[in-house]
């Protein structure tokens, strides 16, 4: 009789947190240390030798941020995760367990900021190039492919354009190179995409976000599927003996966790950038209810858009839950739940109309951030994007009127009363007649 | 009867006691070594090698053959195997001939032959898995390493 295999809703809750083995207690206990003792000589030798699983010390592992690590790698379908202490250290380090100087990688370039700064300017004076590929054409993807390439990468849901990545044919044309398919899964959650099941290889999030979902803790992971071939001779850091390990290979003694036990004990153990066990119990916390609040961020978010499409001050909204969306059939395929709660929208008037929207909500956070289960607001025209002129913001992918949302999970009609006003203040400072004119 | 599920695993782990490791390495960066090493520290299992190249490893004395070490241990539990699909059948046999309950076939070694040889010999046949996996798996270790063990219970142990 096959063993019984157990739904989302139940992992969300229980993976990674059986009693606590030492004490029976229930919820998951903070390890608040920042070393563990050996047992004997003999057991520390095995365990910096790799050779026995256990704590050494909390930059390495910690059991609680494990708990943490497991359910994610049971949520996404992964082999396992290795948490770390933001979603750009998460991504910096996937990076740093497959490639080196002299290497490159490809991206998508519609990207969270943060992202394209880390892969286009710190990573370059690491001596590691990245060609962003704008558009959806993925021909275009693979022309940008190199002999020293080592990653194909992209976001499920990009931010801030709203586009939906093609899940399916970038893993093909990924592995029709032998590289490995990165993806950042952070709008999305498992909860609403699983990219695993459509061919990726490695994903990574921003657990800061939607993951926590209270706005509390700055975090990151990266989940692997324990299907690449590492091995294959594309990646020598893996596949080629390690300094770090007294020359030990990677992908001969580890197999299908090669790449996990790398990117803990060389790329964590040497970046540094651990998650607190703290920050984790309350990553833990959040995600009990991720199935459930994710529900519930779409289903006001959908509310949300449908209302600003009736609002004549509103030119434009890229969301693609919507029917005209260009990316609703790519969300029906990968979103089959819901294309997230964050998107953007035009507004007419520009960037004055902007900021008058902003500066008249309420009840709309205004700030740099998504995923919260509290509504929030920013106009990267009079913020993160102000030191530049209009034709510059264009070529980040970003428009003098463009307004980003992250809808939260309030009463809809308190969200819809406060963009009301906003939209009213939008107008008085650009008229919309004259702006159309 | 070949074992497939992760219960029929963990009831074969939690019964089993002497373990004879056909092919293992005495070279430290070799995966069958770190298997050996695992469950040889673990202390749940008796863990013996087999390998006709070496004396001992770690001080574990090592048998040339499973025959070998049956006269002297008598019957293992599990016969743990890491050589190439090819050479399976002919080490089926031999774990046959031992009486052992049962054949563990590591990752990488499948060969038709030899699981039909032990299935119909009435072994209990794990394939293509890692026995330090799978023990960690059960003992915890795989969770500790942020892992996914693929456990889910609300019970404590």
């Amino acid at each position: 009789m096959p063993d019984h295999v157990f739904g989302f809703r139940t992992r969300a809750l229980h993976a990674g947190t059986p009693p606590d083995p030492a004490t029976g207690a229930r919820a998951l206990p903070i390890y608040l240390t920042t070393s563990f003792v050996f047992d004997s000589t003999e057991h520390a030798a095995e365990l910096f030798a790799l050779r026995t699983y256990g704590n050494i010390y909390s930059r390495i592992g910690n059991p609680t941020v494990a708990a943490f690590e497991e359910r994610m790698a049971s949520l996404e379908g992964g082999l396992g995760a290795v948490a770390f202490g933001s979603g750009l250290a998460a991504q910096l380090a996937t990076v740093l367990c497959v490639a080196q100087a002299g290497d490159h990688i490809v991206s998508t370039a519609s990207l969270y900021g943060g992202t394209v700064t880390q892969f286009t300017v710190t990573l370059k004076r690491m001596g590691i190039d990245c060609t962003l590929v704008g558009g959806d054409d993925p021909s275009a993807l693979r022309a940008a492919i190199r002999p020293n390439t080592k990653l194909v990468f992209a976001e499920t849901i990009g931010n801030p354009l709203g586009n939906v990545a093609d899940l399916e044919t970038l893993a093909a044309l990924a592995h029709e190179a032998g590289l490995p398919l990165v993806v950042d899964n952070t709008f999305a959650t498992p909860a609403l995409c699983r990219p695993f099941e459509w061919g990726a290889d490695v994903i990574t999030h921003s657990a800061t976000k939607f993951i926590g979902g209270h706005g509390t803790v700055i975090a990151g992971v990266v989940v692997e599927s324990g299907k690449f071939p590492w091995g294959a001779g594309k990646h020598p850091l893996l596949s080629q003996p390690s300094p770090g390990y007294h020359d030990m290979n990677f992908a001969e003694t580890f197999g299908e966790y090669a790449f996990l036990m790398r990117a803990r004990t060389e790329v964590l153990r040497d970046v540094g950038a651990a998650l607190s066990p703290m920050n984790a119990f309350m990553l833990i916390q959040g995600i009990e209810t991720l199935p459930l609040r994710m529900k519930a961020h779409v289903e006001n978010a959908r509310t949300i858009a449908q209302f600003l499409r009736g609002r004549e001050e509103v030119a434009w909204i890229n969301y693609a839950e919507l029917e005209d969306s260009p990316y609703r059939t790519l969300a029906k395929k990968y979103l089959p739940d819901g294309a997230s709660a964050v998107f953007t929208f035009g507004l007419r008037g520009g960037r004055e109309a902007g900021r008058a929207f902003i500066e008249a909500l309420e009840l709309w956070s205004h700030l740099a951030n998504v995923g919260d289960g509290k509504s929030l607001v920013i106009h990267p025209a009079s913020t993160t994007h102000q030191q530049l002129s209009d034709e510059e913001m264009r070529q980040s992918g970003v428009s003098p009127d463009m307004v980003r949302l992250s809808v939260g999970l309030e009463d809809p009609s308190d969200l819809i009363w406060d963009l009301e006003n906003g939209l009213r203040a939008a107008r008085a400072a650009a008229p919309v007649a004259d702006v159309r004119a | 009867m070949i074992l497939e599920t992760v219960s029929q695993r963990r009831d074969l782990l939690d019964r089993s006691h002497k373990v004879a490791m056909v092919g293992v390495s005495p070279n430290p960066t070799r995966p069958s070594y770190f298997v050996f090493s695992y469950l040889r520290t673990k202390g749940r299992f008796e863990i013996a090698p087999i390998n006709p190249n070496v004396v001992e490893i770690d001080g574990v004395k090592a048998y040339s053959s499973l025959a070998v070490y049956a006269a002297e241990r008598g019957a293992p539990d599990i016969v743990d195997v890491f050589r190439k699909p090819a050479d399976a059948p002919p080490v089926a046999r031999e774990a046959i001939a031992a009486g052992a309950k049962a054949i563990w076939f590591q990752y990488g070694v499948i060969n038709d032959e030899a699981i039909r040889l032990a299935d119909e010999a009435g072994l209990d046949v794990v394939v293509d898995r890692c026995m330090k996996v799978e023990s960690a798996r059960f003992d915890g270790g795989l969770s500790i390493g942020g892992l996914n063990s693929g456990l889910i219970s609300s019970r404590r142990r």
